[in-house]
């Protein structure tokens, strides 16, 4: 029990310790250290800090580490790199483009790759490296969403948390825009496009992001300034904000038993968890250094310098850029009217509107299901997804939204690969980018009640061990295994709240936001499965005679 | 004792294992919302046993994993220096291919073995050899004591009171409104990012003009009339177009699809019966929707297909959008043929190219 955790976890006794010359000199130097900067109090804060462990916790460790490998592989780059736009006649060493004119960025890449030792490493690690990083950050977000982890004290650090995500993506296209290749130069040509159908103010800030007309001699160059001075900048910057945060509210951990909400179960950071995290980093960076020597990633040289007329079928932009470009391809056709003397696009406005609000209802959820609950206590139990049903639905809606614009960004390889009609697909997808969400909603919704049904059961009559015995009157029964108190502990401890009753205030009356909040957690609510009290067990073991059961019991019981 | 270094509890952290209760909800103003909180609550069983690991139990053990934790880390050294090794012995040849792969694969496999090594020797000491027993540290409430808060809230009041912030309301107001100003010569300051020339008219032209040679994409050679074939399309820019300086701007407006029809299929509206040479056409290929060259022509079906969004356009109908996301047909462009029977455009485009914008007017 509790007891063990307090014993002494010193291995080897403290036997009297020579001192050595070697920690004579550490002893030395970290007095020359702290009595000039008093970092003794920062390592007695953070030295034994806890961290709690679970696989999930990793995913924003991926992402840190991704982030570092960034970094280095970006800086070896930009010391061979040539961010002009200026055109020459590429004389490298790549012989089916020699005597092709392109832009000095397109032939330095081109020499990176080809004609520097090393050079092509750095490219294919500096590019999987951005894809792991922001895998791993859509994958954090999606923990910390479904586990509710993102309730209060930690709200903010879910905003910063998304702000680091939209600038990942960021990074990730002008990154992808700097070889002035192809492809990139076509993904340009559609952001030239899409700004240009801004109402208003398009034409203008289009000319001056160009500083011309399409394309002009500045795009790269300055997406090169954004690239690698501005947009990390501001990335470092929010992701000192995000780990401090992280520091102070500390880290959220999973039910389990001798785990509260009052307290932080898991390793010390030193030694286990910088030993742990530490050696994380580096099989990270080896994962990704072995993937980008066996494996190519944006051949440039198969696609050339960029030309306005040729295109290829199938070209796709790098795969989380998918929702845009998908949102693109399903607006309903003829969306676009003149307004007197100006052309309003809402077929190119459309999905910037859809797409921006969908960004503002993820970043600014923490504050409605707050809102919702009006519970203002901190809490730092996650969740299990099930034990949250219409969170983890709306979020099952979210995603499916979401991936219905991924797929939508392959819909012509879609209909190849198929056999169907392109109008088909989406027309198909037009229909499921609206329904998908509700279905999704309403089967996660289900299937999570389900499982909180089972884990009552099981909390209160044990699960089925699959032994069949025979009474003494001849009947066969399976013998139900109860659970010991600390696994039946990770299935009953969580949190259960009730809708809203609509109550009139001070002055007696029912306001409009208290109807509208009473109806939102009714919502949220109205299916509760209670979590398993203390009479229940009770009366399940008092009836059921601990091990041996019959029938499989009283079922959850939907509470109201 | 090790677990509670941090000093904050005395070493009997299990009292406050239950979920009510606790110092945390004290600190804060206790306000649960709609959370059902009952007396029946289970409570927590608190922490179960601990199970020692084998390298806690097994001295043997506990030697095999040093072994193996020092062997990764040497093979973390051989990955290194071997990525060195590959890096002179497998130099890039100019020109072969073949070099540049096994330098990339050798190189690359080296410097992850010198990671992975340090990596997986880490976390193997951490896992087998490090003190795995879980401690325990407590949590306080986010918010600061009250005594902190009203030492703050103490603290901004003496500079308010001391600076005079808001009593000198002449003084405050007139600051904040310098304050919102300044920022303003630094947006000012963006506008040459662009050159002083409105970028409408540049929109409006192309360089095509009465009599400019239709040529072929991208090397230049005119195209004439007897060359185009019934069912065939040719990609075409204008004449010249490749000396010019801004080649890839005016190319990214300029460019152009050439078709060949029967005349009869050819649906045309009033005031354009002149613009097709014999059942000739040709259309912007810049795109509508955002400005994808509309690079597929399906000759059975006269329809142009853009590749990046799956916009339609039928050419027997003037180029009209048939399917997706554009709105407006490709502009055509007027054609003729000059003495030499080579084709030529009659003027420019009749109306702005490519992706709409709001000053476009249709
Ligand atoms: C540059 C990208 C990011 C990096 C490097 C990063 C890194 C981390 C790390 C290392 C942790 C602690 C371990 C963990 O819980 O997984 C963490 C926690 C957290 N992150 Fe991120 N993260 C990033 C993006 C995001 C995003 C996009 C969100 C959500 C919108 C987010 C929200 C959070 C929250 C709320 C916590 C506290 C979790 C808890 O205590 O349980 N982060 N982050
Ligand atoms: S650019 Fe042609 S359909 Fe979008």
């Amino acid at each position: 029990m509790g007891a063990s955790v307090l014993t002494t976890a010193t291995r080897s006794p403290a036997a009297p310790v020579e001192e050595s010359r070697g920690s004579r000199f550490t002893g030395w130097a970290a007095n020359y250290v702290d009595e000039r900067t008093s970092i003794s109090g920062l390592v007695k804060e953070l030295g034994r800090k806890i961290f709690p462990d679970h696989w999930s916790f990793m995913l924003g460790e991926v992402a840190l580490y991704s982030f570092v490998v960034i970094l280095l592989s970006g800086t070896f780059l930009t010391f061979f790199f040539q961010a002009s736009m200026t055109s020459v006649i590429y004389d490298g060493s790549y012989a089916p483009l020699k005597g092709i004119e392109m832009s000095n960025a397109m032939q330095s890449t081109l020499d990176i790759s080809f004609d520097i030792r090393g050079g092509l490493l750095m490219r294919q690690i500096h590019h999987w490296a951005a894809l792991l990083f922001i895998a791993s950050i859509g994958l954090h977000m999606l923990r910390i969403y479904f586990t509710g982890a993102f309730r209060k004290p930690r709200e903010i650090n879910w905003v910063v948390g998304f702000i680091l995500f939209i600038l990942a993506m960021a990074e990730g296209f002008t990154g992808y825009s700097l070889p002035d290749d192809l492809l990139s130069g076509n993904g340009l040509r559609i952001i030239d496009g899409l700004i240009k159908g801004i109402p208003i103010v398009g034409t203008w800030i289009s000319y001056l992001l160009f500083g011309s007309q399409f394309p002009g001699t500045d795009i790269v160059p300055r997406l090169f300034t954004l690239h690698i001075l501005l947009l990390p900048a501001i990335l470092v910057a929010a992701l000192g904000i995000h780990l401090v945060l992280l520091v102070i509210n500390k880290h959220t951990q999973f039910a389990g038993p001798g785990k509260t909400n009052n307290n932080v179960v898991g390793v010390p950071i030193m030694p286990t968890f910088a030993a742990k995290a530490g050696g994380f980093f580096f099989i990270i960076f080896g994962v990704i250094a072995l993937i980008a020597s066996l494996f190519t990633i944006n051949p440039i040289w198969t696609y050339g310098p960029y030309d306005p007329s040729p295109v290829s079928a199938g070209t796709q932009p790098d795969w989380y850029i998918g929702f845009a470009d998908g949102a693109l391809r399903l607006v309903p056709p003829h969306l676009e009217w003149l307004w007197g003397p100006y052309t309003f696009s809402l077929n190119i406005f459309l999905p910037v509107v859809v797409l921006g609000l969908f960004i503002v209802v993820v970043m600014f959820y923490p504050f409605l299901e707050a809102w919702v609950t009006g519970d203002k206590r901190e809490h730092h139990i996650a969740d299990r997804p099930r034990n949250a049903p219409t969170r983890t639905a709306i979020g099952a809606a979210g995603v499916t939204f979401y991936a219905v614009l991924w797929g939508a960004a392959s819909s012509d390889l879609i209909a190849t690969h198929f056999l169907i009609s392109i109008e088909g697909v989406i027309t198909t997808l037009q229909i499921l980018l609206i329904v998908g969400p509700i279905i999704a909603y309403f089967v996660t919704k289900r299937i999570c009640i389900g499982l909180m049904k089972k884990d009552r059961e099981i909390a209160l009559h044990g699960y089925e061990s699959g032994r069949i015995v025979r009474l003494p009157g001849g009947e066969y029964i399976e013998v139900h295994e109860q659970l010991d108190p600390y696994e039946r502990w990770r299935l009953i401890s969580f949190e259960d709240y009730q809708p809203l009753m609509v109550r009139p205030n001070a002055k007696g009356e029912i306001t409009v936001a208290q109807r509208v909040r009473a109806g939102l957690s009714n919502w949220f609510f109205e299916d509760r499965i209670a979590p398993v009290s203390r009479t229940e067990l009770a009366a399940a073991h008092g009836d059921a005679h601990g091990a041996l059961e019959g029938d499989a019991g009283a079922h959850g019981a939907i509470g109201h | 004792m090790a677990q509670h270094d941090d000093g904050v509890t005395d070493g009997s952290p299990v009292d406050d294992h239950t979920a009510a209760g606790s110092s945390l909800e004290k600190a804060m103003p206790h306000d649960s919302g709609i959370a059902v909180l009952t007396d029946d609550l289970m409570e927590n069983p608190g922490f179960p046993p601990h199970r020692p690991r084998q390298t806690d139990l097994d001295p043997k053990k506990d030697k095999r994993a040093e072994k193996q934790v020092t062997f990764l880390f040497y093979l973390s050294i051989v990955g290194s220096i071997f990525a060195v090794a590959a890096y002179v012995a497998f130099p890039i040849v100019p020109g072969d291919m073949e070099s540049v792969r096994t330098n990339n694969l050798l190189l690359g496999l080296g410097i992850a073995l010198g990671m992975l090594g340090i990596g997986l020797g880490a976390v193997h000491w951490a896992k087998q050899l490090m003190s795995d027993i879980e401690l325990v540290e407590e949590r306080h409430g986010t918010r600061g004591t009250d005594a902190t808060r009203a030492k703050a809230v103490e603290i901004f009041a003496l500079g308010n009171k001391e600076s005079g912030f808001t009593r000198r309301g002449l003084i405050r107001n007139s600051l904040i409104g310098a304050l919102v100003l300044t920022p303003i010569p630094a947006v000012v300051l963006f506008r040459d990012l662009a050159p002083a020339a409105d970028p409408i008219p540049l929109l409006q032209h192309t360089v095509w003009k009465k009599g400019t040679r239709l040529t072929r994409d991208p090397s230049g050679t005119p195209i004439k009339a007897s060359d185009v074939t019934i069912g065939s399309a040719f990609h075409v820019i204008p004449e010249g177009l490749n000396e010019l300086d801004d080649k890839l701007e005016e190319k990214a407006k300029a460019a152009v699809l050439l078709m060949r029809l029967k005349p009869e299929d050819l649906h045309v509206t009033a005031g354009r019966e002149t613009w097709n040479y014999d059942g000739i056409v040709a259309y912007s290929k810049i795109c509508t929707h955002v400005g994808c060259p509309v690079a597929l022509y399906e000759q059975q079906t006269h329809h142009l297909l853009c590749p990046c969004h799956q916009s339609q356009f039928d050419i027997t109908h003037e180029a009209a959008v048939i399917f997706g996301p554009a709105n407006r047909p490709l502009p055509q462009l007027p054609i003729t043929i000059d003495s030499e029977g080579y084709l030529v455009a009659r003027s420019d485009f009749h109306e702005p190219v490519g992706p709409s914008f709001w000053e476009r007017q249709f």
